[in-house]
């Protein structure tokens, strides 16, 4: 076929989709989608890097999918023949629990960087609250992951986790035994959790991220505030670069940084299997959760068993209760009546949060 | 038992409605109780729940006086709070008669109130044998205790030595204790299994006490030397043989020379039976040769190795030269399983370091354990002095040797493509990343641009 006739035929094809899916639009859109240009330019692409380790989770995920079966009489044994038996399956299965690690090491940087950049203000309030609803989905991941390949570690860690839900005033019993799916950790909790991890939380965080997507390209990507005062001041423009190809393609190279420093990590330091779960054994000593459950864990652990009153437990939940809440509404807080921003309030409680978290996930870690 | 005990319906022997018989060492008194049923119950349970144990609430004037006295007199008063058979709602009158209600000593140790002070040091085993051989009241306490201990000490040593007249041979107490009597699974009892040694030692270690038996002193010290003192002293391993395990508790006496093979085959029953077939097992019994103790000995044995069989160690040499043909075969077994050891090790050390460096050879480290279990059937069949039997054995041990070394092998080799594959997926990263940096560059020009600001 001559090369003219070939891209009459090309053109006719894109033009029979253009008609029924609107590509044009999406074209100009993207010709036209710009991305603010300063010296903190560089944090907006750790949302970019959580989505790209989000969708490698889905892809190791199905794969991994393939094999394993959600039962504990079979669940640390298909893991097993995963690593040992399936072509490249210990590198499948040690990728999806890297990337679940670095995909909530990059969600935690991603909400610091908004904080600092102050990209949560007015009218952003929604992708504020979106995002952490997604750190949120991130963590139940990570614990319904977890527990999946019925080792002793994330059996006990499990068991410990449901234990903290489980001493929430009212509802924490019912709460326990929902997620257990009885009154103690056992193969109920494994298919349980198995539903959530492949299920449930997929379901939601897919909505989820649709929306804070939507949200942040309704808004545009923020801009700091003394970039911003600076640029009014001077009645000048602030500087833009294209999303496309610009950003995208250094999107593109951070995902492929990400990338590397997944592949070494999953290459040199495969993810363990451990021992299978006994659940008449007692718990073996050292059991910590995973680093993102440290920082809270080990405060619990400093906390008395009793304050006055209360259970050290029961405080120390409530304390980290009135702490997210705090968190979450911290767009609506960092403004006062009259609009001022409360930067240094604002700039201090990231700080502490941030200091809080290195030094008891550090300490959790080495105790 | 006092009123005040039965006030609170706790008398041991009341409650549970055992029968009634007459109680052991006492004036019969308790036999002659009624039961207390469920009329007296409700004043138990008030009696337990103001903290007031039987024991406490019983009047013991035994206890009450020689508390008071001073050293030996008091001693056994305030020993016997920890006896199990205080706990069990015994008291001093079970053995040594008298009036424990009375309020002065004379009535108290009143003869004609089945007084009999301390018991003669002969009498003893048949003061104890009163309970402990009673089947029925036994059965009350601890249905699964045996009861044949006495007729069991009059077969041993030292129970024919005490009928004999020899005071200073061992009575009940002379191991169990007296006054501070406690069950054997009690980590203090001087008869638990960890301390077992020790308390046997305290006679038969005593040179000066040994004297006149004329029996060596040096079996505690042969025996803290031996593989079994290891298991049991440092691994704590409650079954690991002492003492009784090969002599008896309450019939010891030292195992005949016909019967060694088969003390040590209580426990090591695959080489007894290997060794009954082999030709040592005749010889030695014709030689009055104490079979295992030949090459193993006795108080001090060794953990088990080819050292045994060939080398300077031999214990082969004891009776053949390294140059017979016996001596040639016994160095024939040493090699085949020294070389299996070899190999087993080998594969240890590999599939160690693919575990270490990453590497999942969990089924491989599994079979090797079979292997390990190839080696001990090989050394188990040196029993047999049949070199045919070994090497089958060690055959079948070297086969898994090399297959788990292939594991091993194959799992290093895995690692290197891993590496090899990172380092390849790495290159191409880099690559891609620079070339994007290019392309961007190509885009952009020398500076990136600036565009107005438009739609977001």
């Amino acid at each position: 076929m001559p090369p003219v006739e070939q891209k009459r035929r090309l053109q006719r094809s894109v033009a029979w989709l253009d008609e029924r899916l609107g590509l044009s639009s999406i074209r100009e859109f993207v010709a036209h989608k710009t991305v603010p240009v300063h010296s903190g330019t560089l944090w907006y692409y750790f949302g970019g890097v959580t989505l790209f380790l989000f969708v490698i989770q889905v892809l190791t995920g199905i794969l991994l999918l393939l094999y394993y079966r959600p039962t504990a009489g079979e669940a640390y044994e298909s893991v097993e023949f995963i690593m040992t038996r399936v072509q490249f399956g210990w590198l499948i299965r040690s990728i999806h629990s890297w990337s679940a690690n670095l995909m909530i090491l990059a969600a935690f940087i991603h909400m610091f960087s908004v904080v600092f950049l102050r990209a949560y203000r007015r009218p952003r309030e929604l992708t504020w609250l979106s995002g952490l609803a997604l750190l949120g989905l991130a963590l139940g991941f990570g614990f319904s992951g977890y527990l999946l390949p019925w080792n002793t570690i994330s059996y006990f860690a499990t068991k410990v986790g449901t234990d903290m839900a489980a001493s929430v005033p009212w509802a924490g019993p019912a709460l326990a035994r929902f997620l257990r799916g009885g009154d103690d950790v056992g193969g109920a909790t494994l298919t349980r959790f198995f539903g959530f991890h492949v299920a449930v939380l997929p379901g939601l965080a897919t909505t989820l991220i649709a929306l804070h997507l939507m949200l942040v390209q309704r808004h545009g990507i923020s801009s700091p505030p003394w970039i911003e005062k600076r640029f009014v001041a001077s009645g000048g423009r602030e500087p833009q670069m294209p999303f496309f190809p610009n950003f995208f393609l250094r999107e593109l190279m951070a995902w492929y940084a990400a990338l590397g420093v997944l592949g070494c990590l999953a290459a040199l330091f495969p993810w363990e299997l451990g021992e299978k779960a006994d659940p008449f054994a007692s718990a073996p000593a050292g059991i910590r959760p995973e680093w993102y459950f440290l920082a809270p864990f080990y405060t619990l652990k400093l906390i008395p068993s009793h304050v006055w009153f209360m259970e050290g437990e029961l405080l120390g939940l409530a304390g980290f209760g009135l702490l997210a809440v705090w968190w979450v509404t911290l767009p609506f807080w960092a403004t006062d009546r009259e609009g001022v921003e409360r930067t240094r309030l604002v700039t201090g409680a990231g700080v502490l949060l941030v200091a809080y978290l290195a030094t008891f996930s550090l300490l959790g870690y080495l105790r | 038992m006092t009123r005040a005990l039965h006030s609170c319906g706790a008398d041991p022997l009341v409650r549970g409605r055992r029968p009634r018989r007459p109680g052991p060492g006492t004036d019969g008194r308790r036999g002659q109780r009624a039961p207390r049923g469920p009329a007296v119950r409700p004043t138990f349970l008030l009696c337990i729940a103001l903290g007031l144990t039987p024991a406490a609430l019983a009047k013991d004037s035994c206890i009450d006086c020689h508390s008071a006295l001073a050293d030996d007199l008091q001693k056994p008063a305030l020993a016997f709070s920890k006896d199990v058979h205080s706990q069990h709602g015994f008291s001093c009158v079970d053995c040594h008669g008298g009036d424990r209600n009375a309020d002065d000593p004379s009535g108290a140790m009143d003869p004609a109130r089945g007084f009999k002070g301390k018991p003669a040091r002969k009498t003893v085993p048949q003061l104890c044998a009163r309970c402990h051989s009673d089947v029925g009241l036994m059965r009350r306490y601890n249905p699964r205790e045996r009861v044949d201990q006495y007729a069991e000490y009059q077969t041993s040593v030292h129970g024919k030595r005490i009928a004999a007249g020899d005071e200073a041979a061992a009575t009940c107490i002379d191991c169990h204790s007296v006054h501070d009597i406690r069950a054997v699974k009690d980590p203090l009892s001087p008869v638990h299994p960890l301390r077992l040694p020790e308390t046997c030692a305290r006679c038969h270690a005593d040179a000066v006490r040994m004297a006149k038996y004329k029996i060596p002193t040096n079996q505690f010290e042969e025996y803290r030397q031996s593989v079994h003192w290891e298991a049991l002293a440092k691994r704590r391993d409650l079954s690991a043989p002492s003492c009784a395990s090969c002599h008896g508790n309450h019939g010891a006496t030292p195992p005949q020379v016909s019967s060694v093979a088969a003390v040590c085959g209580s426990c090591h029953a695959m080489m007894e039976d290997l060794y009954d077939k082999s030709m040592h097992h005749d010889v030695f019994a014709a030689m009055n040769l104490g079979g295992c103790v030949v090459c193993h000995s006795n108080h001090g044995v060794k953990m088990p190795s080819t050292a045994m069989l060939a080398g300077p160690g031999s214990v082969c040499k004891q009776c053949h030269d390294a140059e017979s043909a016996e001596g040639q075969t016994a160095a024939g077994m040493a090699a085949e399983i020294a070389k299996l050891d070899a190999s087993l090790q080998k594969s240890d050390e590999i599939l160690g370091l693919a575990a270490r460096s990453g590497m999942e050879v969990s089924e491989a480290v599994l079979k090797l354990r079979d292997g390990r279990e190839a080696l001990v059937k090989a050394q188990v069949a040196t029993h047999t002095l049949d070199p045919a039997a070994v090497q089958k054995a060690a055959e079948a041990g070297l086969a898994i040797a090399a297959e788990t070394h292939h594991a091993g092998e194959a799992a290093l080799k895995e690692l290197n493509f891993r590496r090899f594959g990172l380092v390849f997926a790495l290159i191409a990263i880099a690559l891609t990343i620079a070339g994007l940096w290019l392309l961007i560059r190509s885009i952009e020009g020398a500076r990136p641009p600036v565009a107005e600001a438009g739609r977001r």
